[in-house]
């Protein structure tokens, strides 16, 4: 495998505003051809990364480069990016294929050019014969199509979305996030997504940027994001998670001991970074539990008494697909269980005031320094 | 009763309850009564205008024959429309300038802005002759040159109109398509053409008929400002109406009626069609 290139390198970029930092000392290659996503809380920056990408931001200190070029200087209507706007910014006076054709008009392109890209791009985000529709006449998915063939006909180095699914209905977003996702590998240009739904940047992208309070928590892809994160910040973020603070009694390149005062001893079957005594906190995904009635369990793979919690029900919540349980442990701090309904009888196993005890494989936590 | 009782009148159907009824009647009397007497007397066959004597159109072709009065629309006309068209460049640039930018003392420059909209016209009147008679401006120039004193003074009260319809229109104006059309390549001056415009449109055009009927019917701020050779139609219906009101003066008044009616129809369905097509 050949190694790619980056399209874009954000360099030691900061942005402030006024005494606000938005943006705090951020550096990311994004590679050409991949879906990448910036994801993270309203307020973390990472619109105003996105915005600075696409010009219409200067950073207050480091660099942007696009396709090797500094864009230092250069205006939005001269970068080689488009954007697709979180509120769409269809032209509303402009029927769709006028919209389209706006870029190409400007930019000068020959008229039956025109005619024929827009006639392609419209094909491609699957609105062919709607040109002449006005966008009032139109629904919110299909402006928002509007809005991604505008940018696609210009035929970008890069696509920029911001927020792009926010403003649709739960159905259509899903079905938007695989239709995204294919348009992407289809035309093969690099998109740059901003989105604080962690669904729609696990089911989308290539890589995740995480960024929390200006910074770059963690950059990965979906799976390393969910299984390895970096941080509390990260674990917390992507997912649900149960999160105990304990210290590092045993440190061994083949095994380690956590001792956690409100879980108990949890044993991992192999080495930590971390030094000996240190204060560190182990994190535990609730569908990686496993709950048995009281006194049933006995963990697999691990000494006696250690990756073992008992408690009682105290919450639940059917989902469906999965049963969410609120266990309260003996040390009096709640954790949170998943418990797939394999069976259509699974959910009537367990219910509120059983006594339960709990079990997970010493693979399963996972140990965070910070 | 079985008339009115028909059905129960829900809470919320005003319209259906007699005292709103005869309310609604009454106001519109109030408002129209007089214009219709008005229109309707200056078809009247007599001299005088107490009396209905017969139906005439003879008035109509006395004012069309009346020269001084046909003189004073043609320079009404031409001065609304003047006073328009610059009213409409200044009152725009100066909502997208309020809109757009911020600057020291900007709420100062929006409230003086809006002063001539509130100062009484009477003292603008006054101040305008003033202004005039001290820079010696020149009142002996030929058509219609002559006209730039009460020009100018009708653009200094309709620039704030338009600028305050404009103004409320940008409110709703999404920033993004701006940036979505300079994304596209647009220069600033591009953006401005093909994006802020036509959205200001509606405004701009709703502002310039305010603007167009303000200058065509103002009389106290003209009357400071018009010399012998520069009577518009209002001040030379006043003129008239010193003498005798005379079905002739009715018939005036019901012509610029008509006209007020038929650019402000033109003008809405302009409008009706912007919006139709956008």
């Amino acid at each position: 495998m050949t190694e790619k290139q980056p399209v874009i390198s954000i360099r030691n970029v900061t942005k402030r505003f006024g005494n606000m930092v938005a943006v705090d000392n951020v550096s990311i290659d994004i590679l050409e051809g991949e879906f990448f996503v910036l994801l993270g809380p309203s307020g973390c920056g990472k619109t105003t990364l996105l915005r600075m990408i696409a010009g219409f931001e200067m950073p207050s200190e480091g660099q942007i480069l696009i396709g090797g070029q500094d864009m230092a200087g250069v205006s939005p209507n001269q970068r080689p990016v488009n954007m697709v706007f979180q509120s769409y910014a269809v032209f509303p006076h402009m029927s769709v294929a006028d919209n389209v054709a706006y870029g190409l008009k400007i930019s000068g392109v020959a008229k039956p050019e025109i005619r024929t890209r827009v006639d392609e791009a419209l094909e491609l985000v699957s609105l062919g014969g709607l040109g002449q529709r006005m966008p009032d006449q139109l629904s919110g998915g299909q402006r928002q199509r509007v809005a991604l063939a505008r940018g696609l006909v210009m035929r970008p180095k890069v696509l920029l979305l911001d927020e792009p699914l926010s403003a649709l209905d739960a159905k259509l977003r899903a079905q938007m996030q695989f239709e995204l996702a294919e348009l992407q590998d289809n035309v093969g240009i690099t998109f740059v997504t901003v989105t604080h739904d962690q669904d729609e940047a696990l089911s989308m992208a290539c890589r995740i940027a995480v960024m929390n309070k200006g910074d770059v928590a963690q950059l990965a892809g979906p799976s390393d994001l969910y299984e390895h994160p970096a941080n509390r910040f990260v674990a917390d973020f992507i997912g649900s998670v149960n999160i105990f603070e304990g210290k590092l009694t045993v440190d061994e390149p083949e095994q380690a001991v956590v001792d956690c005062p409100e879980l108990g001893r949890v044993f991992l079957n192999h080495g930590v970074t971390g030094a000996h005594e240190t204060t560190v906190w182990v994190a535990i995904r609730p569908e990686k539990i496993t709950m048995l009635p009281a006194g049933q369990a006995k963990a697999k793979d691990s000494p006696d008494g250690h990756n073992i919690a008992h408690g009682q029900i105290k919450g639940l919540s059917y989902l469906g697909d999965v049963t969410v349980y609120e266990v309260r442990l003996e040390s009096g701090r709640s954790i949170r269980v998943s418990r797939p309904n394999l069976s259509r009888w699974d959910q009537e196993d367990f219910s509120w005031d059983d006594k339960v005890s709990l079990q997970w494989h010493p693979t399963s936590p996972i140990v965070l320094l910070s | 009763m079985s008339l009115f009782k028909r059905t129960q009148i829900a809470p919320l159907e005003y319209t259906r309850r007699l005292w709103m009824r005869a309310w609604i009647a009454a106001t519109l009397f109030f408002l129209y009564a007089p214009l219709l007497v008005l229109i309707a007397f200056s078809f009247n066959d007599s001299k005088r205008n107490i009396v209905w004597r017969g139906f005439t159109f003879k008035y109509y072709g006395k004012v069309l024959e009346n020269d001084g009065l046909m003189a004073a629309l043609g320079n009404s006309l031409t001065i609304a429309a003047l006073a328009t068209a610059f009213s409409i460049v200044l009152g725009t640039l100066a909502a997208v300038m309020l809109w757009r930018f911020r600057f020291p003392f900007k709420a100062g420059v929006e409230g003086t802005m809006a002063l001539p909209i509130v100062v009484p016209e009477i003292c603008m009147g006054v101040a305008m002759l003033v202004f005039f008679a001290k820079l010696d401006w020149p009142t002996d120039l030929p058509w219609p040159l002559n006209l730039s004193a009460i020009t100018i003074a009708h653009i200094t009260f309709c620039f704030p109109f338009v600028a305050m319809v404009v103004r409320a229109r940008l409110a709703g104006f999404n920033k993004e398509q701006e940036e979505a059309a300079k994304d596209l390549g647009a220069t600033e001056w591009q953006a401005f053409r093909d994006v802020l415009l036509p959205h200001m449109k509606p405004g701009i055009i709703a502002g310039a008929l305010l603007a167009f009927t303000l200058s065509l019917d103002d009389f106290v701020i003209t009357f400071f400002t018009s010399g012998p050779n520069t009577i518009t139609f209002p001040v030379k219906v006043y003129s008239m109406v010193r003498f005798s009101v005379t079905p002739e003066v009715n018939a005036a008044s019901a012509i610029l009626i008509f006209l007020t009616i038929l650019l402000t129809t033109v003008a809405l369905k302009l409008q009706d069609f912007t919006k139709a097509t956008a």
